[in-house]
């Protein structure tokens, strides 16, 4: 559809959001990325039955984990479509892409320059 | 009937042509020794032996065997209940023994609600030994004189033996096997769950005389005034093992709030006269905690007082 | 087989307070099987205190590794040659596990990452049950294959008590009757006369009432 959607995202392909682990998650966030978000099909729409279902309790999973460590749950998130809505995949992006910049970068990379400094 | 085999006042009732009545006393959440005499004096003429229970609900109390002491020394005939919730086979027996030293003749043998009932629900239980081996314990205590680990008892205790039997509890057609089962074990007297369903427990009993099981023991049917409709709901709905038909409910609650004890009484009496009329019912074991001063008038308007005097 | 569940993630920051190069070591029998210590765990774990630490502003160092067993000299041997790279170790092996490591390794601090439960069966996943008690007797000829030891509140040997309703246990509507369920198997198994046999006075002594047990097969030494 060569809709816009904002430069800081960086798309990972997978064959289904059910394949997303949660070390994928948290291994990202401990790298640095200031936020990770999947997307998958509608609910009850999974195209390998329930794969996307396995990702939102993984990401529900990473949120605890990563409002303890200080980091902030809302930086992971799960976001539903079906293949064909393009203009909501380009929403998610900016949606997305202005929460972070509100919330700011992820503590983790200062704390590591602050290491490498 | 058989022979007496210890000096035990309620053994000799009902070995005897007359009903049996017992009653129950729970003791303080405190040491002060007075408010057991208290409820004991209120039971004196009434009954036959009194029980007296053993942290009940696994709410820290003072000792049955404490309480039982109390009784004894004003007169009244105690039943040590004991269960096996709280102490191993050593203190078990040498409970017996203390009881024994008092010349308390009489326990009831029990397994008590679990601890996360009470008050200390982190508490550890026993369970050395189940309510059954403990019929086993105290009857070999007695009968063969001798202790768990083979010594011999100096002073056997000479205790009637009793358990409990819940008609009402699941699943119904194991219940007799199950009274079977404690007979075998050496239990010479069984008092029931309070008794609100007649049809069932006249069920129970029917199913008890198949197997001629009334004419082995004595069984006392357990009987507890309702005080509230509030009470009646309780019990039906929060309290395990207990029956109480919709009707018996609906009775309190179209009674007016301030005559509801007396109702509760009145189906407790009828209950009594009923249960007389059951071939086996040996006698009446009457609940009525916190309640003790009725007990007296239940007792009288069933026609059971005065209590035989059976020298 | 063991049960175990992961420990709040809080409570083993506290036990490591102070400690900068630490080893998470996980297992790959029982605790991967419940998911509560296995490679997956040790890695959710190392990366949460990763993060932690460095939001925290601490420089701590995290290491993994998951060895096949942490109950075998063979295996605890295996990390032998880095060990002296920390200052402690959280183990996610089961208490014998954890124990096994501490014996092993005298002066390096063990710490345990999970609470080992009980010996059970995967009812499904994410459901484990007690079936065991280890009492060193066993007794499942007599009661139809169910463990009244393991599975009844009471541990009674002449069971139901009087409180049990509908097939459950007094304590608990999700909890079964272990006594409804031995009358129910011995029915079904044409055994129900067994249910009026008196069982013996139960010697505690084969378990944990004796003191810590061995078994020793001189015919394997």
């Amino acid at each position: 559809m060569r809709l816009k959607y904002p430069a800081s995202i960086k798309i990972i392909l997978v064959p289904c959001t059910g394949k997303v682990d949660i070390l994928h998650i948290l291994r990202a966030f401990e790298k640095g990325a200031d936020g990770v978000y999947a997307v998958g099909c509608m609910e009850g729409d999974c195209h390998y039955n329930s794969g996307n279902l396995r990702a939102r309790k993984r990401i529900e999973q990473a949120k605890k984990i990563l409002d303890f460590a200080g980091i902030g749950g809302e930086r992971v998130q799960m976001k539903n479509l079906s293949s064909g809505e393009g203009p909501l995949f380009a929403r998610y992006a900016v949606e997305m892409h202005e929460m972070i910049l509100e919330m700011g970068p992820n503590p983790i990379k200062m704390a590591k320059k602050k290491k490498a400094a | 009937m058989m022979s007496l085999k210890t000096p035990s006042r309620l053994e000799k009732v009902l070995a005897s042509k007359h009903f049996a009545v017992t009653s129950e006393v729970g003791p303080p959440r405190g040491s002060d020794p007075v408010i057991v005499e208290e409820k004991g004096k209120l039971l004196k003429d009434y009954v036959d032996a009194v029980n007296v229970t053993d942290n009940q609900t696994s709410v820290t109390r003072m000792c049955s065997l404490a309480a039982c002491i109390r009784l004894k020394l004003i007169g009244l005939e105690p039943i040590l209940q004991m269960v096996t919730r709280d102490r191993n086979r050593i203190a078990i027996q040498s409970d017996i023994l203390g009881a024994a030293s008092f010349d308390i003749n009489n326990i009831l043998c029990l397994s008590g609600d679990h601890q996360s009932f009470g008050d200390c629900a982190h508490g550890q239980n026993v369970h050395d030994i189940d309510s059954m081996q403990l019929i086993q314990t105290a009857r070999h205590m007695r009968d063969e004189g001798k202790f768990l680990g083979g010594g011999d008892i100096k002073r056997p205790p000479k205790m009637f033996v009793g358990a409990a039997a819940n008609p009402f509890a699941d699943p119904f057609e194991i219940r007799i096997p199950r009274l079977a089962n404690k007979i075998a074990a050496g239990v010479e007297f069984i008092q029931t769950q309070c008794i609100y369903n007649l049809e069932k427990f006249e069920l129970w009993m029917e199913k008890a005389r198949d197997r001629g099981l009334h004419e082995k023991i004595s069984i006392m049917a357990g009987l507890t005034p309702l005080k509230t409709a509030g009470m009646a709901r309780y019990m039906k709905k929060r309290v395990p093992g207990m029956d109480v038909p919709d009707e018996v409910v609906k009775r309190m609650a179209d009674t007016p709030k301030e005559k509801q004890g007396e109702e509760g009484i009145k189906i407790c009496i009828e209950s009594i006269e009923r249960l007389k009329e059951v071939e086996g019912v040996k006698g009446f074991h009457i609940m009525a905690i916190e309640w003790e001063e009725k007990v007296p008038e239940i007792v009288k308007k069933t026609g059971l007082y005065p209590r035989p005097d059976l020298k | 087989m063991i049960i175990a569940d992961k420990k709040p993630v809080e409570e083993i920051i506290d036990m490591v307070k102070g400690c900068k190069k630490i080893l998470i070591a996980g297992c790959n029998e029982c605790v991967t099987v419940c998911e509560a210590g296995g490679k997956k765990e040790v890695g959710i774990l190392a990366s949460t205190l990763r993060m932690y630490f460095l939001t925290k502003k601490q420089d701590v160092l995290i290491e993994e590794v998951t060895l096949e067993r942490q109950c075998d000299h063979e295996y605890l041997e295996e990390i032998r040659g880095r060990i002296d790279r920390y200052d402690a170790i959280i183990s996610l092996a089961c208490g014998v596990g954890v124990q096994f490591m501490a014996e092993k390794y005298h002066s390096m601090p063990v710490y345990p990452g999970v609470n080992t439960c009980f010996l059970g069966a995967n009812e499904q996943r994410g459901l484990w049950t007690e079936r065991c008690q280890a009492c060193g007797t066993c007794i499942l000829a007599t009661t139809g294959g169910v463990c009244p030891i393991a599975r009844c509140a009471k541990r009674i040997l002449h069971g139901p008590c009087g409180g049990s309703t509908n097939g459950k246990c007094e304590i608990n509507k999700d909890i079964d009757c272990a006594w409804q369920l031995i009358i129910d198997r011995l029915k079904a198994l044409n055994k129900l006369d067994d249910y009026e046999k008196i069982m013996p006075l139960k010697d505690w002594s084969t378990d944990r009432a004796g003191g810590p047990r061995k078994v020793i097969r001189e015919d394997i030494q």
